[in-house]
C-alpha cells in the first residue's frame, strides 16, 4: 500500500503521457496523411448543422409487395386458364384474396398458387377460407425481413442522394426498426435535403389507355393526375412496361428545340431493350412517364426508340431538373420517407456555445483548483495534478474513439471534474481523522487509503449505474452527457486511486515527514 | 498555499446533535415536497419542445427586435397562432408554435412544413438570421417523454437494488424515499422557475439523483463501519457520530461540485437552466443526506440494526 514498484510508477506515468499524446491531434494539424490522427468531432450544437429523424413508411412496403403478389396471382391463374373474381388486397392483414370462378376450381387454384415463386422460403401461405374465398397471406417473418431490407436499402439511397448534394461528413444511421437519422454538419437550412429525401423518385413508363378516356377505368387501369395540372387525370395502365430503375445515367439539360429545362436519361441494356420493344409495338399510341404516381408527360410515340436514350420535359426549372436528375441517378426509395423530427443550429449559435462551454470549463476548473489548494494544501495540489491528468485522459479517450463532443458533453466533463476531487477529499479527510486519533503519519496515510477505497468504489458505482441508465434511454445530447460522465468515472478511478495516491506516497518516501500537511 | 491547508470547513471532532432536530428536518422536507406536488398539479411543469412537440425557432434580428414586424412577416407566410417572445439579448426572438393536432392524418408532415414557412418569413426580415430551428412531431415527443420517464424510474430501482445489495434494506429504503422527496422538490423548483421540462432536464434530474445517492452512500458507509465498531452505541448517537465524522467531506465535495457547476449556470448559454437545476439539486441532495435520509434510517433501523447489540448498561 505504501510502496510503488518502479514498473507501476513507470506505467502510470506512461499512461498519462500517452494521454497527452492522444490529445495533441485536437490542437495541431495533421503533419502527413500517413500519421494516424484521431480527434474529437464537434457535435452539431457546437459547429452548426441539421439533424433529421425520418420514418420509413412500412405500410407502403407491405402494400407494394401485395400489389405485386396480386399481379403475380392474376398472371399465374391466367397462365393455368383458371378464373377469378373480386381480387383484393388488405395491407393491414397482409393478404390477397379472391373468389374462384367456380368452387370446383378451388383445388387447382390452390395448387397453382402454391407453385408461385417466393422471394424467401415460406414467404406466404395459400389457404381456402370458410366462405370459399382463397387467401394468400404473407408471413410476419417475411414481412419483417422485407421491412428490414427496405430500411437498409433506404439508407443506401439516402446516402447516395446526400453525397450527390456535396454535403461534408454526413452521418446516416438506422434508429430502431423503421427510422433513419441523418446528421448534416454545416447545413443549417435543411429545406433542400428534406425535399430531396421526401421524394420517392420512383419512375416508371406505362401505356395510356386512351380508349378508356372519359369512362370509368377498367380493371388494371388507374386514373393518375398530371404533375403540372393535378386536376387533369389520365387513364394509365397498371402494367409497367419499362422500369426507371434500369437507368445508367441522368442529367439536367436544356432542350435544343424548346429552350426549356429537361432531364436526359440513358437506359442500361435491359431498359434499352424493353424501351425499344415497347415503342416499336405501340407507334402512334401515348406513352406515359410516371413519377411517384404522377404523370410527368405522356407524348405520342412517333417511331421506335432504339438508342436507349430519352428525355423528360414537363415545365422544369434549373433547380427541379437538376434535382430530378440527381434523384434518378441515386435510385428510387423502396418506401416513402417522412421527416418526423428536425433540429438545426446556425453556425453563429454553435460558435456561441463553444465559447460558453470553454469559459464554463475553464472557470469551473480554476475554481476547483483554488478550492483544493486552499482547503487541502500540499495534498490538495496533488489532487489538482491528478485532476489535470483526469481532464487530459478524458479528452484522450474521446479522441481515441473519435467521439462527438456536444455542449452537454462539456457539462459532463465539468461535473466529472467536480466529482473527481470527491475521492481525494475522502482520502484527505480520512487521513485527518486518523491523525486526530494520534496515528503516525504512515499509519494515517495507510488507513486513509484503505478505508477510503471502498467508499470511493461504492460512490462511483452508483454514479455509473445512474449514467448507464441515462445512456440507455436517452437520445442525442443526453447520451453524449452520459457518455462523457461514464468515461469520466473510469478516468477518475485511475487518477485518484493510482496517480494522486502515488504522488502522496512518493512525497512521503522522499521526505519522511513527522507531521502531515493536512 | 503550497503546503499546509489555509482554510478549514469544519473544525475537527464536531459533535453536532443532528438527530435531535430530525423532526424539524422531516417536517420542513414534507412541507416543501407537498408544496411542490401542489405546484406540479397546478400550474404544472412548462413542457419543453421535446415532450410537447411543435416548433421552436430562434432568430437574431439586426438591432433590437421589432415584434410587430416579426409577426407581420409570419402572417404574410400564413403562419398563425405563433408565440413571439424575446429571450436573452434584445435582438434575439423566439418563435414557437404548437404541433398540429395529432388526430389529423398528415400532422407530422404539417409540423415539418411549418418550419420552412417560418424560415421563409424570417428571410423577409432584413438582416435576420435563424440561430436554431427545431420541429418535433407528436409521435416523437410522446416517445421521448415515455423514454425519459422510463429512465427515471429504472434509475431509482437500480439505485434501490444497489444499495440493498451493498447495505441492509433499511438503508436502501430510506435512500429511495429521500431521493423521491428530492425529486419532488426539483420538480417544484422547475415549476417555480418556469424552466422548460425537456430531455436535458431529465438528465439534470438523473444527475442530481446520482449525486444525492453518492452523498448518502458515503454517510451510510460510515454508519455501517461504526455499527461494527461501536456495538453498544444507541443508533441515534451512532448516526450523529457518523454524520459529524463525514461532515467535512460532505461539505467539501458539495462545494467543489457546486463550484464546478456554477460557471455553467452563469455562462452556460443553452445549458444555463440545466446548471441551475444542478446547483439546486446539490444543495437539496447534501442537506437531505443529513436531515432526511439519516432520520428515516433511524426510524426504520432503531430496532433492527441494533438487535444483536447488548442493551446499554
Amino acid at each position: 500500500m505504501m510502496y510503488y514498484s518502479r514498473l507501476k510508477l513507470a506505467s502510470v506515468v506512461a499512461v498519462c503521457l500517452l494521454g497527452v499524446l492522444l490529445c495533441l491531434p485536437n490542437a495541431l494539424r495533421q503533419p502527413a496523411p500517413t500519421v494516424p490522427w484521431r480527434q474529437i468531432h464537434l457535435g452539431l450544437d457546437l459547429r452548426g448543422g441539421s439533424y433529421l429523424l425520418m420514418q420509413v413508411d412500412m405500410n407502403s412496403v407491405t402494400a407494394d409487395r401485395l400489389r405485386t403478389l396480386a399481379d403475380g396471382t392474376r398472371q399465374a391463374l391466367l397462365g393455368a386458364s383458371l378464373g377469378y373474381r373480386d381480387i383484393a388486397t388488405d395491407a393491414h392483414a397482409g393478404t390477397v384474396t379472391f373468389t374462384p370462378r367456380t368452387p370446383s376450381e378451388t383445388d387447382a387454384d390452390l395448387k397453382t398458387l402454391r407453385a408461385m415463386p417466393m422471394a424467401v422460403a415460406n414467404e406466404f401461405a395459400v389457404a381456402q377460407r370458410p366462405d370459399g374465398a382463397i387467401a394468400i397471406t404473407l408471413s410476419p417473418e417475411a414481412m419483417r425481413l422485407r421491412a428490414t431490407e427496405a430500411v437498409t436499402q433506404s439508407i443506401e439511397i439516402v446516402r447516395r442522394r446526400i453525397d450527390a448534394t456535396g454535403a461534408v461528413d454526413p452521418e446516416i444511421t438506422r434508429q430502431g426498426d423503421d427510422r433513419i437519422v441523418v446528421e448534416l454538419p454545416g447545413i443549417s437550412d435543411p429545406e433542400r435535403v428534406k425535399h430531396l429525401l421526401g421524394t420517392t423518385a420512383k419512375m416508371t413508363f406505362h401505356m395510356v389507355q386512351d380508349s378508356a378516356l372519359g369512362a370509368m377505368p377498367g380493371p388494371g387501369v388507374s386514373l393518375l393526375p398530371m404533375m403540372n395540372a393535378p386536376d387533369q387525370k389520365l387513364p394509365i395502365a397498371d402494367h409497367v412496361d419499362v422500369d426507371g430503375s434500369d437507368l445508367t445515367n441522368a442529367s439536367a439539360a436544356i432542350d435544343q428545340q424548346t429552350g426549356e429545362w429537361a432531364v436526359d436519361f440513358t437506359f442500361d441494356s435491359v431498359g434499352a431493350r424493353a424501351f425499344a420493344t415497347t415503342t416499336k409495338a405501340n407507334v402512334g399510341r401515348r406513352f406515359a412517364i410516371v413519377l411517384d404516381n404522377k404523370v410527368v408527360q405522356a407524348p405520342v410515340i412517333r417511331s421506335a426508340i432504339t438508342g436507349g436514350n430519352g428525355q423528360i420535359s414537363g415545365g422544369f426549372d434549373a433547380q427541379s431538373a437538376t434535382d430530378l436528375a440527381l434523384l434518378l441517378r441515386a435510385g428510387a426509395l423502396p418506401a416513402p420517407l417522412s421527416v418526423i423530427e428536425q433540429r438545426s443550429i446556425g453556425p453563429s449559435l454553435g460558435a456561441d456555445s463553444i465559447r460558453a462551454g470553454m469559459i464554463s470549463l475553464g472557470v469551473g476548473f480554476g475554481l476547483v483548483i483554488v478550492f483544493m489548494a486552499l482547503f487541502y494544501g500540499r495534498f490538495g495540489w496533488y489532487a489538482n495534478v491528478s485532476l489535470l491528468a483526469n481532464l487530459v485522459l478524458m479528452v484522450a479517450i474521446l479522441s481515441l474513439f473519435q467521439a462527438t463532443l456536444t455542449l452537454p458533453g462539456m457539462a459532463g466533463m465539468l461535473l466529472t471534474l467536480g466529482m473527481a476531487v470527491d475521492a481525494n477529499i475522502l482520502i484527505n479527510e480520512r487521513i485527518r481523522e486518523e491523525i486526530a486519533r494520534n496515528r503516525t503519519p504512515l499509519a494515517a496515510m495507510q488507513a486513509g487509503f484503505e478505508r477510503a477505497t471502498s467508499t470511493i468504489l461504492d460512490s462511483n458505482a452508483t454514479a455509473l449505474l445512474a449514467h448507464i441508465m441515462l445512456f440507455a434511454f436517452g437520445t442525442g445530447p443526453v447520451q453524449n452527457f452520459a457518455l462523457t460522465i461514464m468515461i469520466g468515472i473510469v478516468t477518475t478511478l485511475f487518477t485518484t486511486l493510482l496517480l494522486s495516491r502515488m504522488l502522496m506516497v512518493r512525497w512521503y518516501a522522499r521526505t519522511r515527514p513527522t507531521v502531515l500537511p493536512v | 498555499m503550497f503546503s499546509r491547508p489555509l482554510l478549514r470547513f469544519v473544525p475537527n471532532g464536531t459533535r453536532i446533535n443532528f438527530m435531535r432536530g430530525r423532526f424539524i428536518g422531516l417536517a420542513t422536507s414534507a412541507v416543501l415536497s407537498i408544496a411542490s406536488i401542489i405546484l406540479f398539479l397546478h400550474p404544472g411543469l412548462t413542457l419543453g419542445l421535446d415532450f410537447r412537440g411543435g416548433i421552436v425557432v430562434e432568430v437574431r434580428t439586426q438591432g433590437p427586435a421589432d415584434f410587430g414586424q416579426v409577426r407581420a412577416a409570419l402572417a404574410a407566410q400564413h403562419v398563425d397562432a405563433a408565440g413571439v417572445q424575446s429571450f436573452g439579448a434584445p435582438d434575439d426572438v423566439l418563435i414557437r408554435l404548437d404541433a398540429p393536432p395529432a388526430a389529423s392524418a398528415d400532422h407530422e408532415a404539417r409540423t415539418q412544413a411549418l418550419v420552412d414557412s417560418v424560415r421563409h418569413a424570417v428571410a423577409t426580415l432584413p438582416g435576420a438570421q435563424v440561430l436554431r430551428a427545431d420541429a418535433v412531431g407528436a409521435s416523437v415527443s410522446a416517445e421521448l417523454f415515455r423514454d425519459g420517464m422510463l429512465a427515471l424510474g429504472i434509475s431509482l430501482l437500480m439505485i434501490l437494488g444497489y444499495i440493498w445489495f451493498r447495505f441492509e434494506w433499511e438503508f436502501a429504503v430510506s435512500a429511495v424515499i429521500t431521493l423521491i422527496l428530492d425529486l419532488t422538490k426539483a420538480v417544484g423548483f422547475l415549476v417555480v422557475t418556469h424552466f422548460e421540462f425537456d430531455l436535458v432536464m431529465v438528465a439534470a434530474i438523473l444527475t442530481i439523483l446520482g449525486y444525492s445517492t453518492n452523498d448518502k452512500v458515503v454517510v451510510y458507509d460510515r454508519v455501517r463501519e461504526n455499527l461494527r465498531k461501536y456495538r453498544t452505541m444507541p443508533l441515534a448517537e451512532l448516526i450523529d457520530l457518523s454524520i459529524n465524522e463525514t461532515l467535512s467531506r460532505t461539505l467539501g465535495t458539495s462545494m467543489t461540485v457546486f463550484l464546478a457547476a456554477l460557471p455553467l449556470a452563469l455562462f452556460g448559454a443553452s445549458l444555463s437552466s440545466f446548471a441551475w437545476v444542478m446547483l439546486f439539486g446539490i444543495v437539496v441532495g447534501t442537506s437531505s443526506s443529513i436531515f432526511i435520509a439519516a432520520p428515516i434510517l433511524l426510524l426504520l433501523g432503531e430496532k433492527r440494526l441494533r438487535r444483536d447489540a447488548r442493551p446499554p448498561r
